[in-house]
């Protein structure tokens, strides 16, 4: 029989005022199972929570109710001021007596009448709780970037220096991301190349970074602390230990490819570094364009190599290591306009190019040394359309959303143009100019003086007249029609999340938008967490962004990612459901429905009838499951219970409360 | 025969509804509060329940109020979107409403169950949630079971291997820890 104790509060008068406290307590001795009862004035003060640690002890009591304020407010004292006694933390019940109670009633007998079913509920449910213990979760001392752009190298960075070991895994053959591609960054302008090589030489030669490039997450399993995740790193064909970055392969190599860091515009050789200042600073083979690798002839860089760093024979590697948190900076990509803007030309014209490639055509180590040439016939474009929003803010076509960034880019690309392009004329479609972020209205307006004409209005056509492209629209602000001959026109087009960012977030059970970006766990508060614990989020990874937002995020990510670190070890909420695997049929529709992937079905030997049987049950992972208890009701079995909150304890309070 | 037969006629003087709300922390719970915070008042008539997540909410709780003699239930959970464990308030809608529709045609009265998502801002929607449901239940008179909803009550979790449950399995924690 159990032995329970109850322990009402006065509150001062805020229960007292309106509730006989005295009264409840006459009506708590006479519940089966309770053996002493209690008024206090304040039990929550110091010498409240002292008597009832000593009647604990004196009365022998294992289970306990207490009657004072919400449990929202006073839970974590009372099991903590457990915790320091013989009764389990978790064999504890509140009755809310004032928020819920004597603060939203006036009538004395009537509150009073409703304290007293609020005891009988919290007594009834303490007798059918069962003592819980949290597990100790180790924390493994290691983090994992997804992604090497600048949010994925900024949170390696951060993470390393605060001194914890990281691993970034990055896809491409180098580290940098969009932003190593940029020319220019607005506002001020600086050199993208030179302040973004700097940090990827830093993460190359940082002691407590591991950088895998030319590799992917194969798989993963575990949970905060502990997971265990698998990364294949591509053939690359090249001994890293050998090779020393000459580059003598790749002047000798005679596989032509399209160059895409050059976003087209140029070729590299099958054997190749993504651009000169790469990090990791040495070359792969592209395989599916090798001749050695399709026809296994040539070899012309086994020959050259000074090292003999060429294997010609290297395969996937796989490696699993166990990481204790994990940050996805996957970043964006830009959306594919051409099938969706026909009326652009779909792809058709040469000198309709995107942003990113104007950034390549500007830059003093693109395809055409920094000169600005347009790519059908290599002439300087005497008149430039820029049309802002392609694909963003345009729901039928492309996305609903605002790209954040192409505002500011799309001014950044006018003045370039002005200013290498003097006697040239620059024209801008725009929806609306959003310019906030310091410095950035200034940025804009600066264009505007250097002569960018900027018309409000989208452009409804673009097609070729000679060897002009005639861009139709309309100036809204002037209700004309428009109609601008230019040589060149570069299309702002809306970012998209990364490709495959889908299987992958699967495989981590984190969420996606609508639109496929990454879902933080909430919007305000908890903008760099995801709804898997131990799992955050930098850069555009999570929605289109700038260099300096990214940069943000990517400090806030690793700060709760060292805030984590920082631990041993962590406490498991015991309050998770259990499987009761006699009644466990192993249909895993509890495994479904788990918004954590917490459940999983394994096989397992029982005996059954004096016989050994060995059939499928679910097992519940208590580092991953939160406790909300859907995985329960499911279970058509009833095998699937949440502790603390077990069905018999509800029924029982149902119960107590219908004798009302 | 319906389980249910209406005597609203025959309501007697000193009658008051019990009706039981089955309130999620997260939301609905602290709604409450926020109310009591803010000295609200509402009818003394419902009882709340916290249960983690209206995810958690299962039917046979309903049954059981029903059966033993509570003239109404209420379940109150997040918003849909706004659910603290992502998707628990969209399975408590569509177990809800499902079983808010076999109750309606075992001939409960719609008034007797509902399901309303409060926030935990939103301490005047709980107000007015349950002035409303006192209102409608009153209208409706005692409960008045022709038979007991039958159910099959979930068993118990054994006690026996209290310790075995305890003590955490091997594969799931490995002993060591790498620096
Ligand atoms: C034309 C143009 C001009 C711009 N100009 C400016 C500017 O002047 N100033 C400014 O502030 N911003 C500018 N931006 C925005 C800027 O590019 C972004 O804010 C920034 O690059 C975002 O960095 P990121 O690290 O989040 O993403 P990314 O740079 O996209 O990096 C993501 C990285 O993750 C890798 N990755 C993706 N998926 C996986 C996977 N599954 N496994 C492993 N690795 C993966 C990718 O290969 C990539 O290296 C511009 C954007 C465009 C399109
Ligand atoms: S073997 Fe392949 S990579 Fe090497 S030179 Fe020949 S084609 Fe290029
Ligand atoms: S020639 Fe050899 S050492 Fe030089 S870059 Fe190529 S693989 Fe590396």
């Amino acid at each position: 029989m159990s032995r329970i104790g109850v322990f009402l509060c006065y509150c001062g008068s805020n229960i007292a005022g309106t509730v006989d406290v005295e009264a409840v307590a006459e009506m708590a001795r006479t519940l089966p199972g309770v053996v002493y009862v209690e008024t206090n004035k304040y039990t929550c003060s110091d010498p409240g929570q002292e008597g009832v640690k000593n009647a604990i002890i004196e009365k022998g009591i294992d289970r306990v109710v207490v009657g004072p304020c919400s449990p929202r407010m006073h839970e974590p004292t009372w099991r903590k001021l457990l915790a320091d006694t013989p009764v389990n933390p978790y064999m504890l019940e509140v009755a809310n007596l004032r928020e819920q109670c004597s603060w939203v009633h006036k009538d004395k007998a009537i509150a009073t009448e409703k304290a007293k079913d609020l005891v009988k509920m919290a007594v009834a449910k303490v007798a059918r709780l069962s003592p819980l213990h949290s597990t100790e979760i180790p924390v493994h001392k290691k983090a994992l970037v997804i992604g090497g752009g600048i949010a994925g190298m900024q949170t390696a960075l951060d993470i390393a220096d605060a001194g914890f070991k990281v691993t970034i895994v990055e896809r491409e053959t180098s580290l940098g991301g969009k932003m190593v591609m940029l020319d220019k960054t607005f506002p001020t302008m600086d050199c993208s190349a030179c302040i973004c090589t700097p940090k990827m030489s830093e993460v190359g030669n940082h002691p407590n970074i591991t950088v895998k490039s030319y590799s992917e997450v194969e798989s993963v399993s575990g949970y905060i602390g502990n997971f265990e995740v698998t990364i294949r790193e591509k053939a690359k064909y090249i001994d890293y230990t050998k090779c020393t970055g000459c580059g003598a392969c790749e002047t000798k190599c005679p596989s032509k490819v399209i160059n895409e860091f050059e976003q087209g515009m140029s070729k590299r050789t099958a054997i190749y570094k993504m651009f000169p200042q790469a990090v990791p600073s040495k070359p792969v083979i592209d395989a599916e364009h090798c001749r050695m690798l399709q026809e296994g002839k040539c070899g012309v860089c086994a020959k050259v190599c000074p090292t003999g760093a060429i294997n010609y024979q290297d395969e996937d590697k796989l490696t699993t290591e166990t990481y204790g948190a994990i940050v996805f900076a996957t970043g964006y990509k830009l959306i594919d306009w051409k099938p969706l803007y026909p009326e652009y030309g779909g792809g058709k014209y040469p000198d309709v190019i995107t942003g990113l490639q104007f950034e390549r055509l500007v830059n003093a180590s693109g395809p055409t040394e920094g000169h600005i040439l347009r790519p059908s016939d290599n002439k300087e474009p005497k008149s430039v359309v820029i049309i802002k929003c392609v694909g963003s803010r345009d729901p039928n076509k492309g996305k609903a959303y605002c790209s954040r960034a192409c505002c500011m880019y799309s001014a950044k690309h006018a003045h370039q143009y002005l200013d290498k392009v003097p006697d040239g004329r620059c024209y801008v479609f725009y929806m609306d100019v959003r310019t906030p972020g310091k410095g950035y209205d200034e940025f804009y307006m600066n264009t505007v003086h250097d002569g960018a004409q900027y018309l409000r209005g989208r452009v409804s056509k673009i097609y070729k007249e000679g060897d002009k492209l005639i861009c139709k629209g309309e100036d809204t602000l002037t209700s004309q029609q428009v109609t601008v001959a230019a040589d060149m026109v570069v299309l702002e087009t809306a970012m998209v999340p990364a490709d495959g960012i889908d299987e992958l977030a699967a495989k981590f059970t984190v969420g996606r938008d609508a639109d496929g970006w990454l879902v933080e766990a909430h919007a305000k508060l908890r903008p760099v967490e995801t709804n898997t614990a131990g799992i955050y989020l930098a850069g555009t990874a999570q929605g289109p962004k700038d260099i300096p937002d990214s940069v943000c995020q990517a400090g806030a990510a690793a700060s709760k990612v060292i805030g984590l670190l920082n631990k041993d070890k962590l406490e498991s909420n015991p309050q998770i459901s259990r499987v009761n695997e006699a009644l466990c049929q192993g249909d895993g529709a509890c495994a479904n429905i788990c918004p954590y992937g917490a459940i999983s079905i394994v096989e397992k030997q029982f005996r059954e009838n004096s016989r050994k049987v060995t059939r499928p049950v679910a097992q519940v992972n208590p580092g991953l499951c939160q406790g909300c208890g859907a995985c329960t009701v499911t279970c058509r079995a009833g095998a699937m219970d949440l502790m603390g909150y077990t069905n018999e304890s509800i029924m029982r309070e149902v119960d107590a409360l219908c004798q009302w | 025969m319906p389980v249910v037969e209406n005597n609203a006629n025959a309501i007697p003087e000193d009658w008051e509804p019990k009706i039981i709300a089955f309130c999620c922390h997260w939301c609905t719970y602290t709604g409450a509060d926020l109310a009591g915070l803010n000295r609200m008042n509402y009818p003394a008539n419902v009882r709340v329940l916290r249960i983690p997540c209206s995810g958690r909410m299962n039917p046979q709780y309903v049954i059981e109020a029903l059966n033993k003699g509570c003239d109404g239930v209420l379940v109150c959970g997040c918003h849909p979107g706004d659910c603290h464990y992502v998707t628990g308030n969209y399975y408590a809608r569509r177990r809800m409403m499902i079983f808010k529709r076999l109750l309606e045609y075992e001939g409960l009265e719609p008034g007797r169950f509902q399901v309303k998502w409060i926030s935990g801002a939103e301490a005047g929607k709980f107000r007015d949630t349950v002035m409303k449901a006192v209102e409608d239940v009153r209208a409706l008179g005692p409960i008045n079971l022709t038979r007991e909803i039958p159910y099959f009550e979930l068993p118990a979790m054994p006690d026996d291997d209290e310790e075995a449950f305890n003590a955490v399995p091997e594969e799931v924690f490995p002993e060591e820890v790498n620096a």
